[in-house]
């Protein structure tokens, strides 16, 4: 499979990366180059066989379901951009 | 370069338990070799001076009431990647501008409990991206090794490339490394240090900027086996804060330096003989058989089918990965925001000026494969082939086997600049050929220098072991080590 330049644009729109349009072409390039190499995995027969979840096997660990950290709002917005009473401001979302 | 600083951590921890030396006197002399070097090799993107020698006196004083934790008064360099309570930590990107997180990493904080100093952050490829530490923001870092006859500047490898020159170059006694493909183990290769990457879940995840969080594993990079093996065993911990820590003492790696390989069976991977395989590689691979199997090794050939298949998987597994964990820096939280119109067009803005070109790269990649209609096809696929991948390392292990023996790296240090490298991103990727399998499948690996190419820059071997058998890959690195010497570069800088 190769991708076009729409297709570069929509991936860039879905990652939230602006491209210019000099920037979009140099990338299809360059990510038709990696699909082109991932598609070697083409040759490989993967009938009945599991996709890997965990390297290791493993029961997900579980903690008890107890508050074991928290009251730290000044921590959490220290290294924000821009912040007012300990919350992140952001442009206006909606209208 | 003083004395003090050439001293291994064994010997500098002798030197300090001898009062000969303290840890002041020897946080003072990598200052100064740091000093004089970092303009020239660009290693450290960060000194801790202050905090340094106040680590330092502090070391001293618990070692004047009897307090001596394993790594007391030892200075290390930290890679830019792990969080330091209020120490500058950007993964080298611009992204994460001004970062300073309130909390540790558990590696890092591991470190310190035990005794250690911090000397600074080390430079490395942006967010561990890339091989030769050219995607740093902060720019390249130069290998402190240089071809014979020669004053092109080469790359130490990458990710960990500032972690490997600091090393090599006595900047630091070792060095907190990460690798998610090689990024411990090909920068270890290139400048003639010890890389371990130990088995997924060794060492805990926390407070490390995530790339790719099923292959990500944190490590040493040392000047000898045996410190990296006194660091392994200061790093690995069980961690109630990453999921995916291992309930398992850690072992006294250090005790397994120096213990026999005899008997021990070594498989030799007949698909890690490449195409185009440089004769110096072949050659050095053949040396290093023949050291373990003098040594009392029993060498047998074994076979791991899917080999070529780790990379192309990898670069579909990795990059979906980073897609997802880099998808939090949006400038609203921290580091790097540029203004836009609306919301949307801020996160792009931000994105656009704040991740440099690799990294785009594999967002885009990552984004691509996980997109509706792509699943399967791509992520599904290549989570399947992985599976083949650790089977084939089950198989020969099953058959007796107690570690493989393999080449570290495709061929020696390259230029900064590289043309080649530079005109095809999947050139740069085939440096992690040879190490890359052995993160798909979660396996320990170890690079040990074993011999110069013939341009004078040094080439090293890769042990892979069972999992969570760092002992023996210690063993067996120990033989080559002992067998080939040690390396280190005439001093340019």
């Amino acid at each position: 499979m190769s991708v076009d330049t729409a297709t570069v644009r929509r991936v860039a729109r879905l990652a939230r990366i602006a491209v210019t349009d000099d920037e979009a072409e140099a990338m299809r390039g360059e990510l038709n180059a990696i699909l082109g190499f991932v598609e070697q995995l083409d040759e490989v027969d993967v009938t009945g066989v599991e996709p890997m979840t965990s390297v290791t096997p493993m029961e997900m660990k579980k903690r008890a379901d107890a508050v074991t950290d928290g009251a730290r709002a000044e921590d959490i917005v220290a290294n924000a951009p821009v912040t007012e009473d300990n919350f992140f401001v952001v442009p206006k979302v909606v209208e | 370069m003083s004395e003090l600083t050439t001293l291994t951590i064994a010997e500098a921890r002798a030197k300090l338990a001898a009062g000969e030396t303290s840890a002041v006197e020897l946080t003072n002399a990598y200052l100064a070799a740091i000093d004089a070097a970092n303009e020239h090799l660009n290693a450290y993107v960060t000194v801790t001076a202050e905090k340094a020698r106040e680590m330092a006196s502090a070391s001293d004083a618990r070692r004047a009431k009897g307090e001596v934790g394993r790594l007391e008064g030892i200075p290390l360099g930290i890679k830019d990647l792990f969080a330091t309570e209020g120490v500058h930590t950007q993964a080298a990107s611009h992204i994460l501008d001004g970062f300073k997180p309130r909390y540790e990493s558990t590696v890092t904080a591991n470190l310190w409990a035990d005794g250690a100093v911090m000397l600074g952050k080390l430079n490395m490829d942006e967010f561990a991206m890339g091989s030769s530490n050219e995607t740093s923001y902060y720019g390249p870092v130069k290998n402190p090794w240089r071809r014979k006859d020669s004053n092109m500047d080469l790359v130490p490898g990458g990710s960990s490339g500032g972690s490997a020159a600091a090393v090599a170059a006595w900047l630091c006694a070792g060095a907190t490394a990460t690798d998610t493909g090689g990024s411990i183990r090909q920068p270890a290769a290139l400048t003639g240090t010890v890389g371990i990457k130990p088995t997924y879940g060794r060492c805990s995840r926390w407070g490390t900027v995530a790339f790719a969080s099923s292959l990500d594993q944190a490590g040493p990079i040392a000047r000898d086996v045996r410190d990296a093996a006194i660091l392994l065993r200061s790093m690995a911990s069980t961690d109630a804060k990453d999921t995916t820590s291992v309930d398992r003492e850690v072992p006294d790696y250090e005790a397994a330096v120096g213990r026999s390989v005899k008997g021990l069976k070594i498989g030799i991977p007949r698909e890690y003989r490449m195409d185009g395989m440089p004769a110096e590689i072949e050659t050095l691979w053949q040396q290093g058989i023949d050291w373990l199997r003098a040594a009392g090794a029993e060498i047998v050939d074994v076979s791991l089918p899917h080999t070529k298949y780790a990379l192309p998987a990898y670069y579909i597994v990795a990059p979906a990965e980073a897609s997802s964990n880099l998808a939090r820096y949006d400038g609203v939280r921290y580091g790097l925001r540029v203004p836009g119109k609306d919301v949307i067009d801020m996160y792009e803005q931000t994105r656009s000026a704040g991740f440099g070109r690799e990294v785009k790269r594999r967002i885009m990649i990552g984004t691509y494969v996980l997109s509706a209609g792509y699943y399967d096809a791509y992520y599904l696929k290549a989570q399947k082939v992985r599976t083949l991948i650790k089977r084939d390392f089950e198989a020969v292990y099953a058959s007796g086997v107690d570690a493989l023996l393999t080449p570290a790296t495709p061929s020696a240090a390259f230029g900064i600049a590289d043309q080649d490298m530079a005109s095809d991103p999947v050139k740069m990727y085939l440096n992690d050929v040879f190490t890359v399998t052995v993160n798909m499948a979660g396996l320990p690996g170890i690079a040990v220098p074993a011999g110069l190419s013939a341009e004078g820059t040094p080439l090293g071997l890769q042990l892979i072991g069972r999992p969570f058998d760092e002992e023996t890959l210690f063993a067996a690195a120990h033989v080559i080590e002992q067998a080939a010497g040690r390396f280190q570069p005439a001093k340019w800088w």
